[in-house]
């Protein structure tokens, strides 16, 4: 199996990480490559992983009925993509689907939910990294949410 | 009828309008539209700098601020932008090639052109803040030796809504320019980037250290995009903004745009961020 520590060590999202905890997490790690119009999820499936975009691209998308697929979040290399798998019932709540060939690290929840458990000093730093996350994602959602962009300016 | 000396003469007056003659109405978006101006008198040249703004005067209905959106360098043609919001902009709207519209300034501060050579340059824009933002990347198209790596990020409500699409599809296949659009909302049929300008900011290509940035857009989407500018490491002296109030004058007497001892339409609009920084949460007074 090809150690996948250097790679999630070069990741922004475990820059501040310790070595020990690196390789923790890396434990519950795997290589996954996606080719375009592929899904890495999709809505209301069970939300079993967490990913670190390697290379290319994902739409988040919603089905709105009667207005069809809206995307709301494209998501990046060098993002992490995903936190249902953190929040029960560990349902996804929107679908993932690649527009570019994607390369990614995938990072077992239920596996990475136990070793937060059994030890709390990293389960600590990644429930502030998915916080960090989380609270820079809502931002973004409040500046949509008041649609700036149609006001006078 | 008035001579062009009278015209010119009238010009040096900063409260009173210079009259254009519309060459052209633009539709940009659904409710964006673009005006190109010729000076009623042909010998008559304006000269303004990137950033600035001319007070734009619909006869019989009202005046507006409105930042010049043309090239710098033309000094026969005024190209303003504007959005219909109002009044005066409805009547804009309604204007047609051969119409009269009369023109006070230019008025205001500048975009650091002079200051951002030798570095690279970032520009941030939301929405119309793509307009007062356009004569600067003309200027640094036009002088483009004399910056480094230079990247336009540009974010707005949807595909529908992108100002001078044409336009920035050209900049976009130029290898010298780098430019990040993206929107708030889209169908899948849109490919291109789906968040907050905002966003764009940490994935530019630039170095933060040895950069001038130009944030204009709505004013709480300039200070999430100051944050991020200052997250990624750059100065907020090096940081620059174009905040709007309602300008009337033009020249700092009447006080409509006045923020404690700051008077946006004369020492404005283009403030660097860290002598508005105090300002910039302001409620208009």
């Amino acid at each position: 199996m090809t150690d996948l520590y250097p790679i999630i060590r070069s990741q922004e999202f475990f820059k501040e990480f310790s070595e020990e905890d690196v390789h923790e997490v890396a434990g519950c790690a795997t290589n996954i490559v996606l080719h375009p119009g592929q899904y890495v999820f999709r809505e209301g499936e069970p939300a079993n992983h967490f990913y670190l975009v390697r290379h290319g691209k994902v739409s988040l998308e919603l089905l709105l009925p009667g207005r069809g697929v809206v995307v709301v979040e494209t998501i990046e290399e060098g993002e992490p993509l995903g936190w249902s798998w953190l929040i029960p019932p560990y349902r996804w709540h929107f679908a993932a689907r690649c527009d570019t060939l994607l390369r990614a690290i995938a990072l077992d929840g239920e596996c990475l939910r136990n070793k937060c458990e059994a030890n709390p000093k990293l389960g600590y730093h990644l429930m502030l990294r998915m916080a960090q996350m989380m609270e820079s994602r809502l931002q973004a959602s409040i500046l949509r949410m008041l649609d700036v962009y149609g006001d006078k300016h | 009828m008035a001579t062009s000396i009278e015209l010119t003469q009238a010009a040096r007056d900063p409260m009173i309008p210079v009259p254009y003659v519309v060459e052209r109405f633009l539709r940009e978006t659904n409710d964006t539209f673009s005006l190109e101006l010729e000076p009623f008198d042909p010998t008559y040249e304006l000269a303004f700098r990137p950033g600035q703004f001319n007070m734009l005067y619909v006869f019989g209905v009202g005046e507006v601020p409105i930042s010049i959106s043309g090239d710098a360098t033309d000094t026969k043609r005024l190209v303003h932008t504007t959005r219909e919001v109002g009044v005066v902009t409805r009547a804009m709207r309604n204007l047609k090639a051969g119409h009269t519209i009369g023109a006070r300034g230019p008025f205001g501060t500048s975009w650091p052109m002079e200051e951002a050579k030798g570095h690279d340059v970032v520009l941030v824009a939301g929405g119309i803040g793509l307009a007062p933002l356009r004569p600067a990347l003309y200027w640094i198209l036009r002088n483009r030796d004399e910056y480094g790596k230079v990247v336009l990020l540009y974010g707005t409500r949807s595909p529908e809504d992108i100002l001078y699409s044409k336009e920035l599809a050209k900049w976009r296949s130029q290898f010298d320019l780098e430019v990040h659009i993206t929107v708030d909302r889209a169908t899948t049929e849109w490919r291109g980037n789906v968040g907050v300008v905002t966003k764009l900011v940490g994935r530019a290509p630039f170095d933060p250290t040895d950069t001038v940035a130009m944030v204009c857009g709505p004013e709480i989407m300039m200070r999430f995009a100051v944050e991020e500018l200052t997250k990624r490491g750059v100065a907020e002296a090096n940081i620059y903004v174009s905040m709007e109030r309602n300008m009337k004058c033009g020249v700092g007497l009447c006080g409509h745009c006045q923020l404690r001892g700051e008077f946006v339409c004369k020492d404005g609009p283009v403030y660097r961020y860290d002598l508005i920084e105090p300002l910039f949460v302001e409620r208009e007074l």
